[in-house]
């Protein structure tokens, strides 16, 4: 069933609205002319579906900690209709045959788009480019290449990648980290590490990398995307190449909204993340950004491990933490609870801002004639996280047990209904 | 108190109490090798996933003058080599029934996995964990301290401390410079400034780059071990500019107050951080440091296990229902 | 609660066991008097003092701590340690007087003869007590007794030393009169 009216439901102002689907695509009241099924979104607000654009999804090579089907499942129960599959896999998503694989994958299970994130070089090693245009070319249409889980070092790799995007307007996501800096680094530089006796992981390992690939970004005319910013120094860099027009843009995640290096008192690896929780302060500052446009999406990087993976000491743990079913949520206390933001401005950034980014066509808004993608959000109930509840094939979240505002009820993927959490199960009725 | 993993467990009380009873188990040591009762029936495992012979043969010593029961457990060659987790070595040991588990690990943290998690149900004491730390090293230093420069008695305020050496990736220096401002004295950390971490600054104590500027006025000077790799990490361009700026020497050595002492944990680097004229000196205390370990470690054990442990609460709450 | 010794009876007590230790042991050369803490130890001391107003010689005087040794040490937190000390001679062969205040189910004693038992070879070991109030649960007895005091078991007899307790009494408490 793919032809809804959907009644009652509030838009991001408040406003009642109503919204015509028919055959999958959003349409004027006065064409809704199929057969169609009837929603009563009373107390629900409508907003497009939500588009990440820095999700691990580990297939292939990983599927014991998450699948294409188990992340698109927990990508929906999160208000998601498209996630961008980071291309760290084994194998690498180096090639076209990798990509259009994952590609497929994400169509054949029809919950949400999966968009694959093609590597920068080959293996991810930072030393030869790999092919670019034949990702951009293939099935996946392949726009957006990052090497993440390792940063693009080599400066002089990293300025034949920026120029060679342009042959299609693609764009470089840089995994900030300079490698020398951040051996064995093990959690953010700074007072609480000096404590813990933990590796320090200091800012300027981020920083100095984002400061570089922003001139170099300049200097070849080409466009940059920081993945994951985290950290106040970070934020200042980017507004200020922005303002003198380089073309760079900018993410951030949910849990750097929220979480800080303090929580790694507990030793508890669960808050163990590349790049690390950072202080209070950087939090501000990246809340701060976030509002004022200088950072220009949230993505999430969803990072699913298995049990073993984090149940052990620190240094031995994985780095990440799953992000897909409580992002809206997390950015909601952060931003809109936090009176930093309104919800309209936040669903901008976690929808409308990174389909404009990644040109996701599909998503973002619903104007007349886009296919229907959209959620219907509950921002006046709350929800407890239970981590064996999460659809996410990995349990490792750092809000386990934690009350939450904002409920996701129904999620729509052209049209059809593909997370339902009242009547959970029937996916795709 | 259930578990030591960190000086930040204990009050300044626990601390003094930990002393007081070491200076009683010390004296009553003092002649003869006697045995206590005390810990009859109780398990006491040593759990060491790196190499260290003194420790580890002070903490048995320790266990088996208090009549416990010690099973040492190493992890060359046993089933953690084989790729063993640390969690299922600690479920195969809880198995065994330990009352205490002493662990020694390079993981920053993993005592406090152990006993967050309840993966071990007994007291958990951290005999030093990768760069965090090692509680009882400190206690012993203390309790040395306390012995040379205030009769065994009260706190050690007034005093001035001098760590010198890798604070950087010393778990020592980070529990003595917790322990010892706990116990009301001033503590000088000398090194170069790629062996202090950055955010040393919040630990309250003095900070220079300058052993002989310093040294004068110091009741104790305690070396650190430095690792002849660090060079390796850059951390100090050779032996011999270590040895000379931060060496404590013979000159150094007179230099020093007439009362004061020249401490180490050991094991040393004779000739890099300290001559051996600084380790054999008249002000030296590092072999009755020791000797003190086993006191300390007693103390500890007996405070932990000794009375009345959860274990056995939650024992006595079954036999009455 | 009521008061069963005062500070003069207590006097005369601690004399009278005085001369009964010097009459059992034949003089004090041979003794040593090692007091139980708290208590015990002053009482050991004022028998001390007692002794050598008779005998116009000192007797050697000491201290056994006796937590190690307890047998109830797992029904509840650690107790702190007290000192032990012994006089320089040691006790091979000679006559240990322990001293207490209050002999009730024996197991004090019972803890201080094992004590004993690893500092060294006592001759004979003799027990001195102010008050002896019964119930006893192992089969020990006192050589040198001030008092005894038929109690009931959930009665408690508090002894004061003025040293510690600022007066010298004997009490009884929940005795319902």
């Amino acid at each position: 069933m793919n032809s809804w009216l959907i009644k009652n439901a509030r838009d991001l102002q408040g406003e009642k609205v109503e919204l015509m689907i028919s055959d999958g695509k959003v349409v004027a009241k006065n064409d809704l002319d199929q057969p169609y099924s009837e929603l009563d979104a009373q107390g629900l607000t409508l907003m497009p579906g939500l588009v990440d654009l820095h999700t691990h999804l580990r297939e292939p090579g990983r599927e014991d900690a998450e699948t294409v089907l188990s992340a698109s499942r927990a990508a929906v129960a999160g208000g998601y209709t498209a996630v961008s599959a980071m291309p760290n896999t084994l194998p690498v998503a180096d090639t076209a045959g990798v990509v259009e694989q994952v590609y497929r994958l994400g169509q054949s299970h029809g919950l949400c788009d999966v968009f694959p994130i093609g590597a920068v070089t080959v293996g991810q090693e930072g030393e030869q480019l790999a092919e670019l245009v034949a990702m951009n070319q293939s099935e996946a249409r392949v726009r957006i290449f990052s090497d993440d889980g390792h940063c693009v070092a080599d400066p002089l790799v990293m300025r034949r990648a920026l120029e060679y995007v342009k042959l299609f307007d693609g764009v470089v996501a840089q995994h900030a980290q300079d490698p020398r800096l951040t051996e064995n680094a093990q959690m953010n530089e700074g007072e609480v590490s000096a404590r813990l006796g933990l590796k320090g992981w200091p800012a300027v390992a981020e920083e100095a990398i984002i400061a570089r690939d922003i001139l170099l970004a300049e200097h070849v005319d080409s466009k940059l995307h920081i993945c994951h910013l985290t950290t106040a120094g970070g934020v200042e860099l980017v507004r200020q190449a922005k303002l003198r027009g380089v073309k760079v843009t900018a993410e951030v995640t949910p849990h750097h909204l929220l979480l800080t290096d303090e929580l790694a008192a507990t030793y508890d690896a669960t808050y163990k993340v590349n790049p690390p929780l950072r202080t209070e302060n950087d939090v501000q500052a990246l809340r701060r950004g976030l509002a004022d446009g200088t950072i220009d999406i949230v993505a999430t990087d969803h990072a699913p491990h298995p049990q073993e993976a984090k149940d052990c000491e620190w240094s031995a743990a994985a780095f990440g933490m799953l992000g897909l079913e409580t992002a809206f949520s997390i950015c909601y206390l952060a931003m809109v609870k936090s009176g930093l933001m309104s919800v309209a401005e936040l669903s901008l950034r976690m929808s409308g801002a990174p389909a404009k980014l990644a040109r996701y066509k599909d998503h973002g808004n619903l104007a007349v004639g886009m296919p229907a993608n959209f959620v219907l959000v509950d921002l006046d109930k709350s929800w407890k996280v239970d981590a064996q509840a999460l659809k996410s094939k990995s349990k490792n979240t750092p809000y386990d047990g934690m009350e939450l505002p904002a409920v996701v009820e129904k999620t729509f993927h052209n049209g059809v209904l593909v997370y339902d959490r009242v009547n959970q199960g029937r996916e795709g009725v | 108190m259930r578990d030591l993993l960190s000086i930040n467990d204990l009050t300044k009380d626990d601390a003094l109490e930990i002393l007081d009873t070491a200076v009683q188990l010390a004296a009553l040591s003092d002649s003869t090798n006697r045995k206590f009762p005390t810990l009859r029936g109780r398990t006491v495992v040593n759990l060491f996933f790196e190499d260290s012979t003194r420790t580890r043969i002070s903490f048995e010593a320790a266990a088996k003058r208090l009549s416990a029961d010690v099973i040492n457990f190493s992890a060359k060659g046993s089933s953690v080599s084989k790729g063993e987790s640390l969690k299922d070595t600690a479920l195969t040991l809880q198995a065994m029934g330990a009352d205490a588990v002493i662990i020694r690990h390079a993981s920053s943290g993993a005592p406090a996995q152990l006993a967050r998690k309840r993966w071990i149900d007994g007291a958990v004491i951290n005999a030093g964990d990768g760069t965090h730390e090692h509680p009882t090293q400190a206690l012993l230093d203390a309790f040395t301290i306390r012995r040379h420069l205030k009769q065994d008695q009260g706190d050690l305020a007034g005093l001035k401390i001098a760590i010198v050496g890798d604070v950087l990736h010393s778990r020592v220096a980070r529990s003595n410079v917790l322990l010892l401002q706990k116990l009301g004295a001033k503590v000088v950390l000398v090194a170069p400034p790629t062996l202090l971490p950055v955010g040393v600054e919040h630990w309250g104590a003095q900070i220079s780059f300058s052993i002989d500027q310093v040294i004068a006025e110091c009741d104790a000077v305690m070396m650190l071990r430095v690792q002849k790799e660090r060079m390796e990490d850059l951390f100090f361009p050779s032996e011999r500019e270590y040895a000379r700026n931060f060496g404590l020497n013979a000159a150094r050595i007179t230099g020093m107050k007439e009362s004061a002492i020249v401490m180490h944990p050991g094991p040393m680097n004779r000739g890099l951080e300290i001559t051996a004229e600084g380790a054999d000196s008249k002000r030296s205390v590092i072999v009755e440091q020791v000797a003190n370990g086993v006191s300390v470690r007693m103390a500890v054990l007996y405070l932990l296990i000794g009375g009345a442990t959860s274990r056995d609460l939650t024992a006595q709450m079954g036999e009455q229902s | 609660m009521s008061v069963v010794l005062n500070a003069a009876e207590i006097s005369r007590a601690l004399r009278r066991i005085a001369h009964e230790i010097l009459e059992k042991n034949h003089g004090s050369s041979e003794v040593i008097l090692l007091g139980i803490p708290t208590r015990g130890v002053v009482i050991a001391q004022r028998l001390a003092q007692e002794i050598l107003a008779i005998e116009k010689a000192e007797v050697a005087l000491g201290t056994l701590d006796i937590t190690m040794f307890r047998d109830d040490l797992r029904m509840r937190a650690p107790r702190p340690l007290t000192p032990t000390q012994l006089p320089k001679t040691g006790i091979d062969a000679k006559h240990v007087v322990l001293v207490d205040d209050v002999f009730f189910s024996g197991r004090t004693v019972r803890a201080a003869l094992d004590a004993l038992n690893e500092l060294g070879r006592p001759k004979t070991v003799q027990l001195a007590v102010l008050i002896d109030r019964g119930h006893r649960e192992l089969p020990i007895r006192a050589d040198f007794v001030g008092k005894n005091i038929p109690t009931a078991k959930t009665e408690s007899v508090k002894v004061n030393l003025s040293e510690i307790d600022g007066v010298d009494e004997v009490k009884i408490e929940g005795r319902s009169m």
